[in-house]
């Protein structure tokens, strides 16, 4: 018998195939981990078990019996329960109203009619919290605690986590993983959204993995191992890689990036002391899974963001950080990470591709329009475009508007290329074009920096691979000694394989 | 089962052309329930707003004088709002224009014409400007939203003219609320005798032009359209969108500002309070429904003035009220938002 079951669930958005006949099943009692990459499609399966997403394809049971989830006033109903990355929590409300926010159906609320219940709710399950407290004054872990407090007032009997260490200090995903013992014991069910392999070790009974949206892999946790799991994870090119080894990097530094250290909003920090070079001739990639701190290294050397401290040279030459006016002028070339961010959709192509080197293309102020169009006409050519001059970027296929950028930054010989994600959601044919690109600038004797999710890329592409986790470089492997398996287990953070 | 589904994408190119056809259509097709409502047939209506006007020589020419003001403003608009400023505030912009030709008006005795009318446009402009910097800087230094600010500096101004006018610049013989009439020389010229036709015409459809040229042919205005296109990709190519979208603001309350000048100096010939009332707001209208492009600005700013002189031949011939071109127009507004949405979705066959 299960408590849910979920069988051939089929998510389209669009072209995109988010869940692919996804089948899950979650035994009473059971505390069972969903692990994948970003991306690999957890939370949209999740979303769906919770009624936010209706499946295209596929059938979910609850309790044996097939129920069909509208909303997440359906999933409530059924016994459903989501604790969200984001809390949905009202900051200037108590404990107990937010607990009984959208749920109670009376018109006045008795206050210690209203707090007793909430206070025995959390006594039954073993909370120690204080209904009368103001939210906004509880410490994440605390709102955590309130958020689950409020899936288990609504009789929630299958509890959703996603990602709930995400935004927990290790003592408090300690004091969580109790909890979660503790509701065990208490007859619920636990999914818990992860992309961590020693959480998924720690605390779960069953691991159903992820990959690019199908099922990579079930299995039972006590008899698998990280190891395992890192592989059925990240997975693996079956086919052996050929890359050109002729080639050898050249001497002098292209790239140089000295300690560089960034915090996000909240001040949790992004990029912990980050140093590296990249040689010219040399293809550097980054591997890791998505969120270790990858963006925010793009946005520093995309000239997006300034960094808390630490500087980035180019051939030898400071760079003014936060200014990609600055990197324009020392020649890197940055591809962004998402690329419709690098283009103005509904400006023209010759217009994106004149952009940034307008200085280039004006007179006295004024925009030299045949210029622009032979320029335009010829990176068109190149580049093999299929555009026109005057089409508007935002009507291009997306390994057209790649191109697009690819024009604009690689035909100015530059002296860096930033490459992230290169080839996220593009096709076969075009993902070879940009890394036949990406090699040409290599050969040319350009730094090329690779940032990727996608580890057969950055295998087939990198002369050296870094690992990066939670913001720190944990290793470094030449492309001839690079070890699949050692790489997947540092990119998921395990420290087994830090001997 | 075989329907149509909307999804997000970008809508087919020809569509984005039919949006102000389909508001207008649309537009009229509800004002058409207000019309019965207030007792006339709405086809009658509808000829009175709109074909009427363009029949009579002396109408043709009241719709040149009401059409100054709005394309002004309207060029205004369009110039923040292509840049991702949303300025609200060309009222008051308007209004410290129409402050700056009322001081600097009566001042310019014995000046040439040419000299005197020159300094007033000037005057005006910087006026403008001067009231739509300190939003502007809020916005660029802080982040401080531009729509709250710059519509709450419209009552500022509205009260410190009132203040004005019924302070130091009353008149003194009347009594009236009402500032001393400007220079002879400082006065717009008629243009077509008899009419009220005045020079304010030709400054509009220069600021027409010039939005023309200035967003088709320079660099900044192409980096103010990519600026308020897509913020972030215009800053990842270098473009300095904060120093952008402050000088598209300035440059925004300076035309509100002539056409504050131009009402002074070829309607008014003094500040009275009721100068403009709310060129400015018609602006943001006329602006929107012209695509924030000058030849649909010029169309906007032309078609809003021929309802708004339909609305008085209506009210004449149909005895429906005259502030029908009001309801129009905002009916418009809404209905030319709604419909531009759809250029985010596409409609796509489904079995």
């Amino acid at each position: 018998m299960t408590v849910v079951e979920m069988r051939g669930v089929t998510k389209r958005f669009g072209s995109l195939v988010a869940n692919d006949h996804i089948d899950l099943d979650i035994a009473p009692q059971e505390i069972h981990a969903l692990l994948g990459e970003n991306g690999a499609g957890k939370s949209t399966l999740m979303k769906i078990l919770y009624g936010f997403y209706q499946p295209d394809e596929g059938e979910i049971l609850v309790e044996g019996k097939s129920v069909t989830l509208k909303s997440p006033v359906d999933a409530i109903r059924a016994g459903i329960g989501l604790v969200s990355q984001h809390f949905s929590l009202v900051p200037s409300f108590s404990v107990a109203e937010n607990i009984v926010l959208g749920f109670e159906n009376a018109q006045i609320l008795n206050r210690d009619k209203l707090n007793q219940t909430v206070a025995d709710t959390a006594r039954r399950y073993g909370f120690s919290i204080e209904p009368n407290a103001i939210v906004r004054d509880l410490s994440v872990g605390q709102q955590q605690r309130v958020e689950i407090l409020k899936a288990l007032y609504r009789q929630c009997r299958v509890l959703i986590l996603d990602e709930p260490t995400a935004v927990l200090t290790p003592r408090d995903a300690t004091a969580l993983f109790d909890t979660l013992r503790q509701l065990q014991q208490q007859n619920l069910s636990v999914i818990i959204i992860t992309h961590k392999l020693e959480e998924v070790m720690a605390i779960s009974q069953r691991v159903t993995v992820l990959r690019l949206g199908k099922v990579a892999g079930r299995e039972v946790t006590a008899q698998t191992n990280p190891q395992a799991l890192a592989r059925l994870m990240v997975g693996r090119n079956v086919l052996e890689v050929t890359r050109n080894t002729e080639h050898k990097a050249g001497e002098s530094v292209a790239l140089a990036v000295n300690n560089l250290s960034v915090s996000d909003k909240r001040g949790v920090p992004a990029l912990r002391n980050v140093s590296f070079d990249v040689h010219a001739g040399e293809v550097v990639g980054i591997a890791g899974i998505a969120g270790n701190g990858q963006s925010e290294l793009v946005a520093v050397l995309g000239g997006l963001i300034k960094p808390n401290s630490g500087e980035v040279g180019v051939s030898g030459k400071p760079v003014e950080l936060g200014d990609p006016r600055s990197f324009n002028q020392m020649k890197v070339a940055r591809i962004p990470e998402d690329r419709l961010k690098g283009v103005v959709g509904d400006l023209s192509v010759a217009e994106n591709l004149a952009l940034e080197q307008i200085g280039d293309f004006t007179r006295a102020g004024h925009l030299n329009h045949k210029q622009i169009r032979q320029m335009a006409q010829l990176l068109i050519a190149d580049f093999q475009i299929k555009a026109e001059p005057n089409d508007r970027v935002r009507t291009l296929s997306g390994g057209n508007i790649q191109k697009v950028i690819l024009a604009r930054t690689l035909s100015r010989q530059p002296a860096v290329v930033i490459a992230a994600q290169p080839t996220r959601g593009l096709d076969i044919g075009a993902t070879e074009y940009v890394h036949q690109k990406l090699l040409e600038q290599k050969t040319r004797g350009a730094g090329v920096l690779l940032v990727s999710e996608d580890l057969d890329e950055t295998r087939l592409l990198s002369d050296r691979i870094l690992v990066i986790y939670a913001g720190s470089i944990v290793g470094e492997f030449s492309a001839d000694q690079i070890d699949i398996d050692q790489i997947s287990l540092l990119m998921a953070g395990s420290k087994i394989a830090a001997d | 089962m075989l329907g149509f589904k909307l999804e997000r994408g970008s809508a087919p190119f020809w569509l984005r052309g039919l949006i102000p056809i389909l508001a207008i259509v649309l537009t009229f097709l509800l004002v058409s329930i207000i019309i019965i409502f207030a007792g006339a047939n709405p086809l009658d209506a509808v000829y009175q707003l709109l074909i009427n006007p363009l029949t009579k020589t002396t109408a043709r020419w009241d719709i040149v004088v009401m059409a100054t003001p709005l394309l002004l403003t309207g060029v205004a608009v369009a110039f923040a709002f292509a840049s991702g400023y949303y300025n609200i505030g060309a009222e008051g912009q308007l209004y410290a224009g129409a402050i700056a030709g009322a001081w600097l008006g009566p001042q310019l005795q014995g000046q040439p014409p040419v000299v005197a009318i020159v300094i007033m446009l000037i005057g005006g402009f910087i006026a403008g400007a001067l009231w739509a910097l300190p939003p502007a800087l809020l916005k660029v230094q802080l982040g401080v939203d531009e729509v709250v600010t710059t519509l709450l500096l419209n009552s500022v101004m509205l009260f410190i003219v009132s203040a004005l006018l019924n302070g130091p610049w009353r008149d003194p013989v009347t009594g009236w609320p009402q500032s001393q009439t400007i220079a002879d020389s400082a006065q717009f010229p008629i243009l077509v005798p008899r009419s009220r036709i005045h020079l304010g015409i030709i400054v509009a459809v220069m600021a027409v032009i010039a939005l023309w040229w200035i967003f088709q042919r320079t660099r900044f205005g192409l980096e103010l359209r990519a600026a308020g296109m897509g913020k972030d990709a215009a800053r990842f190519m270098g473009v300095r969108v904060n120093r952008v979208m402050l000088t598209a603001a300035l440059i925004s309350g300076g035309v509100a500002g002539l056409a504050g000048v131009s009402e002074i100096a070829g309607i008014h010939h003094h500040l009275v309070e009721a100068i403009s009332p709310g060129y400015g707001y018609t602006g943001i209208i006329i602006a929107t429904l012209g695509g924030l492009t000058a030849p649909g600005v010029g169309l906007a700013g032309l078609f809003i003035a021929l309802i708004e002189r339909g609305s008085l031949s209506a009210n004449r011939e149909l005895n429906v009220p005259v502030y029908l071109g009001d309801v129009i127009q905002a009916v418009l507004l809404i209905t030319t938002l709604a419909l531009l949405l759809l250029n985010r979705y596409r409609f796509r066959r489904v079995r």
